[in-house]
């Protein structure tokens, strides 16, 4: 299976090629309705996860909301 | 400060609830989700508030532990408005960065815009706060803008569309209280749209002489979760806002230099 290299949340992780971000959240296990994903500082609509690719030397940020003041 | 009924205030039947970005808000507290010992005694503590709107931050996935808590859990967005908020934004750009994923996680544009300066003092950075301002207006966002007690700054962020304006009281966290009523009241007498003291309330008594001044809503964060009992803290914060919403609604008598006997002096035995 090819590997690609994908920084996520500043950290390089190698993932199989081909997944989809919807593919990639499960994997994580996280749930889509609970993040928001900014993919190459462009924000991925969340309607988007199951079109968008996963990409070799991609940039992903996965935020969530946390307490705050 | 407040020895003098406000010239501008309204009466009880003239009061309207707090209208903000056009939803209407029967509490005009809003209290943050920081600092708690849980998001279980953050729950009740916003319980016991009454709060209809709580400050909520935007940060990366904790991927090594995907099943930690999260603030969703306890606290449900279908039933208060959240307010993500800038906070740890030093630019204008990091600020819009930040809340366009906010708006993707959330789906609402109702944002809080914090830039602040530097970390000793946290005062908020008004020139590049005014500058990300208009870059979060242009793109649709409906901004609550924390801000430093300057009049002249307050009125141009309202200018550039803010649709509220929420200067501190004191510097964030450090419970000093209203530190310039005079500011904060000539801010109110400019604002057309909602002023709100974020920062600096301490104790209930500091929240009361915020809501004396006019102001129409307090937010507060440390104050709770700081306090030994954060949810009894809660509750007293509940009334306090209320108390001095009604205490600035009826409007207070004049001070006087001399003692006025309240029973009569004719008819004495």
């Amino acid at each position: 299976m090819d590997m690609i290299t994908v920084a996520v949340n500043g950290e390089d992780r190698s993932l199989p090629a081909g997944l989809t971000l919807s593919g990639f959240l499960e994997e994580l296990g996280l749930d889509p309705r609970k993040v928001a994903v900014e993919r190459n500082l462009e924000i991925a609509p969340r309607s988007a996860y199951g079109e968008i690719s996963v990409d070799d030397g991609d940039r992903l940020e996965i935020v969530q909301f946390v307490g705050g003041g | 400060m407040t020895d003098q009924a406000p010239v501008h205030s309204p009466s009880a039947l003239e009061d309207r609830p707090l209208v903000v970005a056009g939803r209407e808000f029967a509490s005009r507290l809003i209290i943050g989700t920081g600092k708690y010992e849980s998001y279980a005694q953050n729950a009740r503590a916003l319980e016991a508030s009454g709060a209809e709107m709580i400050t909520v931050a935007v940060r990366r996935v904790n991927l090594s532990d995907p099943s930690q808590e999260r603030l969703v859990d306890h606290i449900d967005p279908e039933k208060y408005v959240f307010l993500p908020n800038t906070a740890g934004c030093f630019t204008g750009e990091d600020a819009v960065r930040t809340l366009r994923l906010a708006r993707e996680a959330g789906g609402w544009s109702l944002v809080k815009l914090e830039v602040l300066s530097d970390p000793k003092h946290l005062y908020p950075d008004m020139e590049e706060t005014l500058r990300a301002a208009k870059m979060l207006i242009a793109e649709g966002f409906d901004v609550m803008v924390y801000c430093s007690d300057d009049p002249v700054y307050a009125r141009k962020l309202e200018d550039a569309g803010c649709c509220a304006i929420m200067p501190l009281g004191a510097p964030i966290g450090s419970g000093l209280g209203i530190q310039n009523p005079v500011n904060i009241r000539l801010i109110i007498e400019q604002a057309g749209v909602p002023v709100i003291v974020d920062a600096g309330v301490g104790t209930a008594s500091d929240a009361t002489v915020a809501m004396e001044l006019g102001c129409d809503g307090v937010l507060m964060n440390t104050a709770i979760a700081e306090a030994r009992d954060p949810v009894l803290m809660a509750e007293a914060m509940k009334h306090a806002v209320i108390a001095g919403r009604k205490s600035y609604l009826a409007g207070r008598m004049a001070k006087k230099r001399y003692a006025d006997p309240s029973s009569p002096l004719a008819g004495l035995i």
